[in-house]
């Protein structure tokens, strides 16, 4: 049986990869965006390479003043900040990152993980209606469009992996996989990923940010810690995205060998490969028109999701 | 156009996977930054960084302070009287320089000063860090632009093909005279 300690245990080590994964994510955001941009990146904090510029970062949001608008809803902004980062730390709680080794197996793990992941969107559209400016409304009902359009491509596939495993956990799933998952549910994978990054509005799905026409869209008005805050959901959610992606589509800690004992480090480099893709997307297209944005949501994800699950439904029946 | 991978351009998405394979060749490739404060920049020897003085060149003739257009050479001189070299010779006056400023603030490098030294004085050097926190402390004195003078880059050579300078060639043919003259005399 599990005790309080153990418990206790697994929610630090969550709250650690919380902490450092994400910020691992953003260095080499700095890093890899720079080189492929032909740059260096960050040279001097930390020593080496920079490695401690997210530190930096960090104490230096905490120095700057944290500004409310007059007219600003106070309670919702100040709120807005944690509602858009705290979902990504309550879903990695059902991740698994090895063979039952998760901080909480739950039987219904994948319905929780999206149901939880669409929350922080609303921390999104909070700022966007509470900071009393135009751009950031602007910016908070584009976010909210694109979390309509992207959501259901995205639920789709993802119960194409669920039909294909026949459960709803993520620990199940991930047991299943095999590898003619690949070619199967390659489709499935390539939809949630995508559908995931617009739903983190990352580039080139950012048009509720779009820095050159509407300021930063919902984080216009932001200053110091909430802003860093929001900067850290981004992160965060990249690693959940990747992350999900890895346990449905990818067999999460599947590995060359020893599964057993390092399922958490396949995971790891999954999920980090992943991101790498996320921050390789973002330096190499252009960010997509908000109209763009939606005909690539419902008249190629949505129609390819469906027949994704056509497909997985057929085949699950002919070889059942 | 023939760039890799054009055999493919009609599928849909090439331009996509090029635009991918793009930035992934130029993240493999070594950046061509310089870290400046650690590495200096290498400058071509005729930057026009900043002017130095030659100090001992210096006849204090006034002409770079008069053709300057901004009128950003400050130039303060006395006289002074040198004995005769010899008995029952001439007493000469002599310049002596006092002050020899330049205030970078208002000098546009435009160079007049240097072409117009007929004493070669003056120097483009490229030595550029002399940024200062207050306007007024960008003019800078005779010894800051004497110091100057050691970063000056020597001349560049002359060509392979181009004539010898003419003081080398009057100095040569002295020098032929010379010894033929020589060894004249030893012959006779």
């Amino acid at each position: 049986m599990i005790t309080a300690l153990e418990v206790a245990a697994r929610l630090v080590i969550v709250l650690l990869v919380f902490l450092t994964v994400p910020l691992l994510v953003g260095q080499m955001e700095h890093k890899a965006m720079a080189h492929m941009q032909g740059r260096l990146g960050p040279m001097y904090a930390g020593g080496f390479h920079g490695w401690a510029q997210l530190v930096a970062d960090g104490i230096k949001f905490a120095q700057k003043e944290s500004v409310v608008p007059k007219a600003a809803d106070r309670r919702v902004f100040e709120l807005a900040p944690f509602v858009a980062l705290l979902p990504y730390l309550i879903v990695l709680v059902v991740i698994p990152v090895g063979p039952g080794q998760s901080a909480s197996n739950l039987d219904m793990g994948l319905f929780v993980a999206l149901a939880i992941v669409s929350v922080g969107i609303i921390g999104v559209l909070m700022a966007g209606w509470s900071s009393a400016n135009k751009y950031a409304l602007i910016g908070g009902v584009r976010a909210a469009a694109q979390l309509m359009a992207y959501e259901l491509p995205l639920v789709l596939a993802a119960a194409s992996a669920a039909m294909a495993a026949g459960t709803l956990s993520l620990g199940g799933i991930a047991s299943a996989w095999t590898w003619w998952w690949l070619p199967w549910q390659g489709v499935a994978a390539a939809i949630f990923f995508v559908s995931g990054v617009a739903e983190l509005r990352r580039p080139p799905f950012d048009m509720p940010y779009a820095d050159s026409e509407i300021v930063f869209g919902p984080l216009t008005e932001y200053t110091g810690l909430r802003f860093a805050l929001f900067l850290l959901a981004e992160y965060a959610g990249i690693v959940v995205v990747s992350a999900l992606t890895v346990v449905l589509f990818l067999g999460g800690w599947r590995g060359p060998f020893a599964e057993h004992q390092l399922g958490w480090l396949w995971t790891l480099v999954k999920v980090l490969s992943l991101s790498f893709l996320v921050i390789w997307l973002r330096v190499a297209y252009p960010r997509l028109r908000e109209d763009q944005l939606q005909k690539l949501a419902w008249t190629v994800l949505v129609p390819l999701a469906l027949l994704q699950v056509v497909v997985t439904a057929v085949v699950r029946v002919a070889t059942a | 156009m023939t760039a890799p991978g054009s055999g493919l351009a009609g599928l849909p998405g090439s331009g996509l996977a090029r635009g991918l394979a793009i930035t992934l060749k130029t993240m493999t490739r070594p950046s061509v930054t310089r870290q400046y404060p650690d590495v200096k920049p290498d400058l071509p020897p005729r930057s026009r960084g900043v002017i130095a003085l030659f100090e001992e060149n210096c006849t204090v003739c006034m002409l770079c302070a008069r053709e300057c257009p901004d009128w950003c050479i400050y130039i303060d001189s006395h006289k002074e009287v040198v004995p005769a070299q010899e008995p029952g010779g001439r007493e000469r006056t002599r310049n002596m320089l006092d002050r020899f400023a330049i205030d970078f603030a208002l000098c546009m490098y435009c160079g007049i000063c240097i072409e117009v030294c007929p004493f070669d004085a003056l120097f483009w050097t490229p030595e550029f860090e002399y940024a200062e926190y207050d306007v007024g402390d960008l003019t800078h004195e005779k010894d800051r632009l004497r110091d100057w003078m050691w970063t000056v880059p020597a001349p560049p050579g002359v060509e392979a093909s181009a004539e010898e300078p003419k003081e080398l060639v009057t100095a040569l043919k002295a020098l032929e005279k010379l010894e033929k003259a020589a060894s004249e005399g030893e012959a006779s």
